[in-house]
Parts: structure tokens; C-alpha cells; sequence
């Protein structure tokens, strides 16, 4: 296909799998913060469907004083993604105070968590919108694009590649990851935050208060969360249309398959994203070149309609992961005391 | 039998404070049209005859999807994949009908096979492999649901694609399979006069099917060995792998009962007739309502019945909601009652400080502090369930 290039099609991939990636990296980074304290955060989708909502409303909020030149827009972006944080925050007190306050059970908190939380965005939607608008649109400003920083658009790999899906939260994501690895490992509070996971009688018995490290672990998880569900939206593009497609829950597996560690969860969460990508991409790489064609022409051969494999080919990173979860699970370690009050 | 009291009264505490809590919502969204809207939602299930069969249809998948959840419970494990379990049921009822023109209770018995293999996988990597149910049945709840995309839009039949109306009446739709009433009214669940009955074109049979099943279920899990070992397990894994109870085993077979279940849920919900299976985007609903099902009624299978019919009440309210507030308004109050019905430990110790218990049960009861991670009801024995009923 002449009209297609190669290596603008790469640079898209690459750009695209990270701006998916981020979404799961910080969702799946809170989700480790919590269950490393001792709590299973289920609610992460719930969470996640918050801060988009919040971060939306905050961005369809400063759009005037945005597109009036009074607000730079990166910074309106930077409000909307901490004023996510602090809501997603703000939300998982809800889980933190059924779960350590009342002891009740983990799982059932979070469950009515995510069950509330997409239902609430669309009241609340209605609300600010009126009646029957279920979408709050994104502005254009959130994008980092060239005429941002002031260059001209070319089309070209390295243009693609750093402008096509840009955002702010990219940025604060790469700040974030570094920051928690460094307070997961290197500080005493991320000891202390660890010892309550694993046994929380033996860390109460040297005098820590598990009872506030695991508010803090969950409330750390929520502001992640927060603007994880902000980035994912971002992501997705279409618009905040109360859901977030189940990117919670596919954190979460993603935190299980990093296995609770930092690193490996940031290689998770690009694997899966970029299967992803490659799923959401099948087509247009069939149409590239006969290595490709191979690869990606088989659903064909087997009797799968031309233009159908939009329903196969996204299939691929649930099959993968599952398969990887099944191969790696006998180094799968949870944190001990999780889900224990 | 004042255990079982405890439980329903808590059961009925957290559904009164979620009631106040949507009334309150409503008074914020809109002070004037609140109360007569409120009140129009909690009477709208009964009516007229219609809406009161519109509630019994939607509970009938509700109650099994219910079970599943349940079911699952008991065993300690979390069947969140009643959804995918759930739409593979319900295709493969579909398909039965549709392409091999099969009657009604043949289509059903496919859904619940259907519905068990997708439950089957879940339980055999987490006894085999370890790996957690609850990633697994959110995968599989995926895959699921792409699959049956798939499988709708490319099964073939005389060169056409014989699950959509296409190939049956000339019709340009393409997102949806071909109604039951065209392509094999003969699998469509039996109206046995109840159609009449209601005058509505939703009543079938699928309900009692529903009762017989969660009564089915209850004497599986309360009156036999194999139910007995189901809940050891659940109970205390590694004591009833000391007691000789193939743990690996049961949770296997926990899991594919629960499929099975959610599946047979799919199955009565689509071959009513009055619902065509349309290509979805989204995870279907009434699989994670089944979650909400289970855990208002404690996981009690006859409670299952009860808090289904309660669950597909305030849903057909819900519709009269509209368009002056949206239906979702219904979706907050079913979640704060979960989210109250999560301190049912705390309610319970509450209430029995004023219903006062048998002295001897008192000191029986286990320590609050050790809630495992099992959403199970911990300190409910089997014969209080026995009572209960």
C-alpha cells in the first residue's frame, strides 16, 4: 500500500501504546499500594470512573479561561489531572473506612464501590449537562501537540511518535512511577507500608500504626487511581462517557501479573497495552507488507469474514495475558495479610 | 430461626437507608419533582399487571446470575464472570434455537453447558495454577464477549450469516440476532397462558424455572455431602484438605455449577422471545446485578429469590424515573445498599444487642475481628439457613 508508511505506522504503535499504557501503569501502581498495606482494592475501576469524571469536569470548567488565553492549557491540565487525584482520593476514604474502620469485608465494600461510581458520574452528568447528555467532551487543549511548544506539524517518525498522542499525564506518570518506587523502597514509610501487608500483628508489635498505613496505602491507591482513569479517558479520546471499560479491573490484573513490584508492572502494563494496540492495529498492518499479512491474514484463512477481525483481533491481550498469568503463576506471590483485617 | 431474623432485618435495614439515601439525591437533583417521582418508583412494579410481569422477567436471570455469584460464595470463591458466563449461555441457547432449530428445553440445556465450560476455566486455573478467579473470570468475561461477537457476525449458513434477521426476513439490521418468533418460535420458553394471564408478552415460565432452581441449589449446599464439602471448603480450605476433602476438586466443580448457573440465566433471559442478543461494546449488566443479588441475600439461595424480585422491582421503577431523572438514580441505590449490606457484621452485632440471642449461641458466635477475605457469610451455620427456609 503506498499510502502507507512503515515507519510513521511504528511510531504510531509505539505512541499509542504508551498513552495506554499509562493509564494502567498508574491504576495498577495504586492497586499495589493498597494490597501491599493489607487491602484489596477491587474498587479501582470505580475509582478510576471518578477521577475522569471529576478531571472532565474540571477541564470543561477552565475551558473558557483556556481557550481565552487567561489559563496556559498545560496548566488547566495539570489542575484537571491533580483535581482527579484528590477525588479519586477523596472516593477510596469510602473504601478505606468500610474496609479498616468497620472491618467489613474487602471485597463487597469494593464491588458497591464500582457499582456506585459509574452510576453517579451519570447522574452527575445530567446534572451539569441536562437531561439525556451523557458525554462530556474533552477539549482539544489537553493534547500536547507541536503548536503548543510553537514548531510546525510535519509528518514524519519522530513527529508521530512524540506528537500524536501526547499528553500531560504522560509527563506526570514517569514523575509519579519514580516517586512511588522511590517511597515503596527507599523510605521508612514504605517499609512500614509493606511490613502491614505482610503481617500486620508483628509490624503493630514494633509500634507501627497499621491501622493509618493502610489508610495511607488506600488513599495512594486513589489518588493513582484518580488520574489513571483521567489518563485513560484522555486515552480513549471519545469523550467521558461514564465507564472506563473495565480498565480497573484489567489494572488489576495487570498489578497481579507484575506480580506486586514496581518494575515488572510497568513491563505488564506496556506488554498488555501494546497487544492492545497490536489488536486495535491488525488491519492496518495486514496491509503493509507480506510479513505482516502473514501474521495478521490468518483469521481469514480460517473463515473469518474480511473486516470481521475487528471482533478478533481485540481478543488477543485478554488470551495472551491469561496465558502468561497461567505460565508465570507459580512465582505469583500476594502480599500475605491481604484481605485480612 | 432469630439468626436468620438477624439477617433479614439487616438485610431490610440497609435497603430502607439506600431508599432514603436515592429519596435524598432526588430532593438534591430536583426538589419539586422528588417525592411524587419517588413515590411513582416505588409503586410502579405493581401497577398493572404488565409491569408486574416485566418484574418477574427481569428477576428470572437475575435470580440465577444470583446464584451463581452465590454459589460460587459459598465455596469462598468470587465469581465475578457471571457476565461473560452469561453471554456465552445465552448465545449458545441462540444458537441452538436458531441454527439446528432446536425446542426450547434443549437450547436451555446448551446454555448450561455453555455456561459451565466458561466457568470451568476460571476453577481449573485456580486450582491447578493458583491463579486468582477473580483475574481470570474478568479475562474470560472478555473473551467471552468478543467471541460471541464473532461468532454472531460469521456464522454462515447457505452463504448467508444465519444468526442475523438478514438471513431470515429481509431486514438491513446487523447489529442483533434474528428474533426467536420468526426464526424457530418453538424456542421460545413456554408462555403457558401467563401471557394471557398478565397481559404481557414478557411472562413465560422462566420464573418458576428460576424458583426450582434456587431451591434446587439450596437443598444441594444445606442437605448433601457434596454441599457440606462445597462450604468446608469455603469455611477453611486447608482444614478441609485435613479432613479429606479434595479441595482442588470441589473448587472446580464450584465453579462450573456457578457457570452453569449464570449460564442458564442467559439462556432464560434470551429465549423469552421478547430480547434479541445485540453485538455489545460493554460487558452485559445482569451478570455483576447477580453480584449485587448474592450479596443482599447473604448468599442464602432461597434469599436469592427474594432479593432478585426486590432488585428487578426498583429496576422497573427505575424506568418511571425517567426522563425527568436519570434511570441510573436506581444503580445508586442498589449500591448503597451493597455497600451498608458490607457492615451487615456490624448491623448484625448491633441488632442482636436488642433481639436478644440464645445465651449458648452468644458464646458460639466467632470473633468478628477474623473476616477472611471470603465474601461468604462467616458466621452463618448451615442450620440457621434450614431455619431460615
Amino acid at each position: 500500500m503506498s499510502t502507507l508508511n512503515v515507519g510513521i505506522v511504528i511510531a504510531d504503535i509505539i505512541s499509542s501504546t504508551i498513552v495506554f499504557a499509562v493509564p494502567l501503569l498508574l491504576v495498577a501502581m495504586g492497586g499495589m499500594f493498597s494490597e501491599r498495606s493489607g487491602i484489596i482494592n477491587i474498587a479501582l475501576e470505580g475509582i478510576m470512573i471518578i477521577g475522569a469524571l471529576m478531571g472532565c469536569l474540571m477541564m470543561r470548567w477552565l475551558d473558557p479561561a483556556v481557550t481565552s488565553g487567561q489559563l496556559g492549557s498545560q496548566l488547566g491540565m495539570l489542575i484537571a489531572s491533580l483535581f482527579a487525584g484528590v477525588c479519586g482520593m477523596a472516593f477510596s476514604v469510602l473504601l478505606a473506612f468500610a474496609s479498616i474502620n468497620l472491618k467489613a469485608d474487602q471485597t463487597i465494600g469494593g464491588t458497591a464501590l464500582n457499582m456506585l461510581a459509574p452510576a453517579l458520574a451519570i447522574v452527575l452528568t445530567w446534572v451539569v449537562q441536562g437531561q439525556g447528555q451523557t458525554t462530556i467532551l474533552i477539549p482539544t487543549w489537553s493534547r500536547i501537540t507541536q503548536a503548543t511548544l510553537g514548531f510546525a506539524a510535519k509528518e514524519n517518525f519522530l513527529h508521530t511518535l512524540l506528537f500524536k498522542n501526547m499528553y500531560l499525564t504522560t509527563f506526570m506518570t514517569v514523575i509519579l512511577f519514580a516517586a512511588a518506587v522511590i517511597l515503596m523502597y527507599k523510605t521508612k514509610f514504605g517499609l512500614r507500608l509493606r511490613s502491614c501487608g505482610e503481617h500486620p500483628q508483628a509490624a503493630a508489635s514494633v509500634g507501627i500504626n497499621v491501622f493509618k498505613m493502610r489508610y495511607a496505602g488506600v488513599l495512594i491507591s486513589g489518588f493513582l487511581g484518580g488520574i489513571g482513569g483521567l489518563a485513560f479517558t484522555l486515552a480513549a479520546g471519545s469523550g467521558f462517557q461514564s465507564s472506563v471499560a473495565g480498565y480497573g479491573f484489567l489494572a488489576l490484573a495487570v498489578m497481579i501479573f507484575g506480580n506486586w513490584k514496581p518494575w515488572s508492572i510497568l513491563g505488564a502494563s506496556l506488554f498488555f497495552a501494546l497487544f492492545k494496540v497490536i489488536g486495535a492495529y491488525a488491519t492496518t498492518l495486514q496491509n503493509l507488507g507480506p510479513f505482516f499479512n502473514v501474521l495478521f491474514g490468518w483469521p481469514a484463512k480460517i473463515g473469518i469474514k474480511e473486516g470481521q477481525s475487528t471482533y478478533f483481533w481485540p481478543m488477543l491481550p485478554y488470551i495472551v495475558t491469561m496465558i502468561l498469568l497461567v505460565l508465570t503463576s507459580k512465582k505469583s506471590r500476594a502480599p500475605k495479610a491481604e484481605g485480612r483485617a | 430461626m432469630k439468626k436468620g431474623l438477624i439477617s433479614v432485618l439487616s438485610s431490610v435495614i440497609s435497603i430502607l437507608v439506600g431508599l432514603l439515601f436515592g429519596l435524598l439525591l432526588l430532593i438534591i437533583v430536583n426538589p419539586a419533582q422528588a417525592f411524587p417521582k419517588f413515590g411513582e418508583m416505588l409503586t410502579a412494579g405493581v401497577s398493572s399487571a404488565p409491569k408486574f410481569a416485566k418484574v418477574l422477567y427481569q428477576a428470572a436471570p437475575l435470580i440465577m446470575t444470583g446464584l451463581s455469584v452465590a454459589f460460587a460464595f459459598k465455596t469462598g470463591l468470587f465469581n465475578i464472570g457471571a457476565s461473560g458466563q452469561y453471554t456465552v449461555g445465552a448465545f449458545c441457547a441462540l444458537a441452538c434455537g436458531i441454527i439446528f432449530q432446536m425446542p426450547w428445553w434443549v437450547c436451555l440445556l446448551a446454555s448450561v453447558v455453555a455456561g459451565a465450560v466458561w466457568g470451568f476455566f476460571p476453577g481449573l486455573f485456580k486450582s491447578l495454577f493458583n491463579v486468582n478467579e477473580v483475574i481470570t473470570s474478568i479475562m474470560f468475561n472478555w473473551i467471552g464477549m468478543m467471541a460471541v461477537n464473532l461468532l454472531c457476525m460469521n456464522l454462515l449458513k447457505g452463504g448467508l450469516n444465519i444468526m442475523l434477521p438478514t438471513a431470515w426476513v429481509s431486514s438491513p439490521i446487523k447489529d442483533r440476532t434474528a428474533a426467536l418468533s420468526y426464526a424457530n418460535p418453538n424456542a421460545m420458553i413456554p408462555k403457558m397462558g401467563l401471557d394471557k394471564l398478565f397481559n404481557s408478552n414478557f411472562m413465560n415460565i422462566s420464573i418458576f424455572i428460576a424458583i426450582i432452581v434456587a431451591v434446587i441449589m439450596w437443598v444441594i449446599l444445606n442437605r448433601t455431602t457434596f454441599g457440606y464439602e462445597l462450604k468446608a471448603c469455603g469455611f477453611n480450605k486447608n482444614a478441609s484438605i485435613y479432613a479429606g476433602i479434595n479441595a482442588k476438586r470441589n473448587i472446580v466443580l464450584s465453579m462450573v455449577i456457578a457457570g452453569a448457573l449464570a449460564g442458564l440465566g442467559g439462556g432464560i433471559y434470551y429465549l423469552a422471545g421478547t430480547a434479541e442478543y445485540t453485538i455489545q461494546k460493554v460487558l452485559l449488566s445482569m451478570g455483576f446485578n447477580g453480584i449485587s443479588v448474592a450479596l443482599l441475600a447473604t448468599s442464602n439461595p432461597i434469599g436469592t429469590i427474594f432479593s432478585a424480585l426486590f432488585i428487578s422491582y426498583i429496576q422497573v421503577g427505575g424506568e418511571s424515573l425517567q426522563p425527568v431523572f436519570a434511570k441510573e438514580m436506581i444503580d445508586i441505590i442498589i449500591a448503597v445498599i451493597i455497600y451498608l449490606s458490607a457492615f451487615a457484621l456490624l448491623t448484625k452485632t448491633i441488632l442482636s444487642k436488642y433481639i436478644r440471642l440464645d445465651k449458648s449461641n452468644v458464646n458460639a458466635e466467632p470473633a468478628p475481628v477474623v473476616a477472611a477475605p471470603k465474601p461468604a457469610e462467616p458466621a452463618k451455620s448451615a442450620e440457621s439457613e434450614g431455619e431460615q427456609a
